[in-house]
């Protein structure tokens, strides 16, 4: 059976990590790597690396990165960040990433996202949808009874930039548009969720599974491995994806797969 | 042992060097037939798109090339598919060395096309899968696939059972990502290079 997929995400500078981690056991938990390595070993089912570099030089070094990864690791990874051309991720993919994650550019050119998929195939190009929702309304008030914003109404806009610029796009009416584009897989960030440690937007999660019929990797709000059940039950999410829960130790990879596992969500026990 | 990554348009094969490296098998990336021919071992990878492979691999004579070879062959996800007989994918005639056609998953509510993720391998009849726990994880990332046939030595179920590896005499084939299948790709690797 297909399991469900559990993401540590790492974010890199200058081919470093950049969130604190503490893994007394690791010689450079900075190495990005190295980190990517340990995960891997952990049981972690895919990897994910955020270049927030913005420099010419840094891009050079993440392409140095991403050749030491992909000679180390072997799970699959993808890398996000900045990528805005063909030509961008053809040196990701020909460095040896899996996959390659493309957020504001598919928002600026959506084309982009065809001209992609047809250059590399659908199955390496994620799209990234980082979502927020904006205060009710006053005339909200009037049209819904409930205070809660309806799915793919006024709630839940795509934001571009980090989650910094909201943009015109419903989140379910754009999650339909990359898949008919050639995506092959989403990775929905909540804004709203991100950092909360409260929990995953479980509703949001379920409407963009249930509108797109491609993987839906869901992030932002993980705090227990209950969040992690609920967004693969309620939430109907292909994977889970989280940072700071992971690097930070306060949940081990293999405890929360066995936890998974135990209450039936299909996990990957093995190495 | 000489081996002899096929070179052709079918994306990323950089993964499948690495692999190589992590077991310490020396290899060459190349479409030269003599190349080829003369390898210990070739290994046919892919992914991408099926008919402009099959385009590629037709004006440079692989096509016929590749059916002919006598050394042990290991085709991995679109590599597998262009070594049966007919993909769906953009009504494509292929090689015809596994007599099996390549579909589409259907649709299934709650089956996400593609499938993308590990999923267990069964029914193993194979060398390459010497040493693999029963029920394998492997990594797959395909919306084509195999359908059941004489040839499949490893079974997967996705909407429906269908072929995860191929065998027919010295031509080999798997349709997941061996080369980030962790350790249980790893060791099919090692297998192929020991067969």
């Amino acid at each position: 059976m297909l399991t469900k997929r559990i993401i540590p995400c790492l974010d890199v500078k200058d081919g470093r990590t950049v969130k604190g981690v503490n893994f007394v056991n690791l010689r450079d938990a900075g190495d990005a790597v190295e980190l990517g390595a340990f995960y891997a070993e952990q049981g972690a089912d895919e990897l994910v690396f955020l270049d927030i570099t913005a420099t010419v030089e840094g891009r050079a070094t993440l392409l140095e990165l991403v050749r030491r990864v992909a000679r180390t690791v072997n799970i699959p990874f993808t890398v996000g960040g900045g990528i805005s051309s063909i030509a961008d991720v053809s040196a990701l993919l020909n460095a040896g990433a899996d996959k390659v994650s493309i957020n504001s550019a598919a928002v600026r050119n959506p084309d982009l996202i065809n001209e992609l998929a047809l250059e590399f195939g659908s199955q390496c190009i994620v799209v990234a949808i980082d979502t927020k929702a904006p205060p009710a309304p006053d005339g909200g008030a009037n049209n819904n009874k409930s205070k809660k914003a309806p799915i793919g109404g006024w709630g839940a806009f795509v934001h571009t930039h980090g989650g910094r610029k909201p943009t015109e796009l419903r989140t379910v009416e754009w999650a339909k548009e990359v898949e008919n584009r050639g995506a092959g897989e989403i990775l929905l960030t909540s804004m709203d969720s991100d950092g909360t440690k409260n929990g995953f937007a479980l509703e949001l999660t379920a409407a963009i599974s249930e509108a797109a019929n491609i993987p839906v990797i869901a992030s932002g709000g993980a705090g227990t491995m209950a969040h992690f059940y609920d967004v693969f039950t309620t939430g109907k999410a292909d994977a889970g994806l989280a940072a700071s829960i992971f690097h930070f130790k306060e949940i081990e990879i293999m405890a929360l797969k066995s936890y998974l596992h135990e209450r039936n969500v299909p996990m990957r026990m093995t190495r | 042992m000489k081996t002899v990554i096929i070179k052709y348009n079918a994306g990323n094969v950089q993964s499948v060097m690495y692999a190589l490296d992590r077991i310490g098998a020396a290899y060459l990336w190349t479409d030269d037939p003599a190349e080829i021919c003369a390898a210990d071992r070739v290994i046919f990878p892919g992914v991408g798109e099926a008919s402009t492979a099959m385009q590629y691999l037709r004006e440079r004579g692989l096509d016929r090339l590749i059916p002919t070879l006598k050394q042990p062959v290991l085709g991995t996800c679109v590599g597998m598919q262009l070594m049966c007989r007919y993909s769906e994918e953009n009504d494509t005639a292929c090689m015809g060395i596994f007599e099996v056609d390549v579909k589409r998953f259907g649709q299934t509510p709650g089956l996400k096309v593609p499938q993308t993720g590990w999923n267990n391998i069964f029914d193993y009849k194979s060398d390459l899968t010497t040493g693999l726990p029963d029920n394998a994880y492997v990594y797959f990332n395909h919306s084509y696939a195999a359908t059941l046939c004489d040839h499949t030595v490893a079974t997967c179920d996705y909407v429906a059972p269908f072929s995860a590896m191929l065998q027919k005499d010295n031509f080999y084939a798997a349709q997941f990502h061996a080369e980030i299948s962790g350790n249980a790709g790893q060791t099919i690797f090692e297998n192929f290079l020991k067969v």
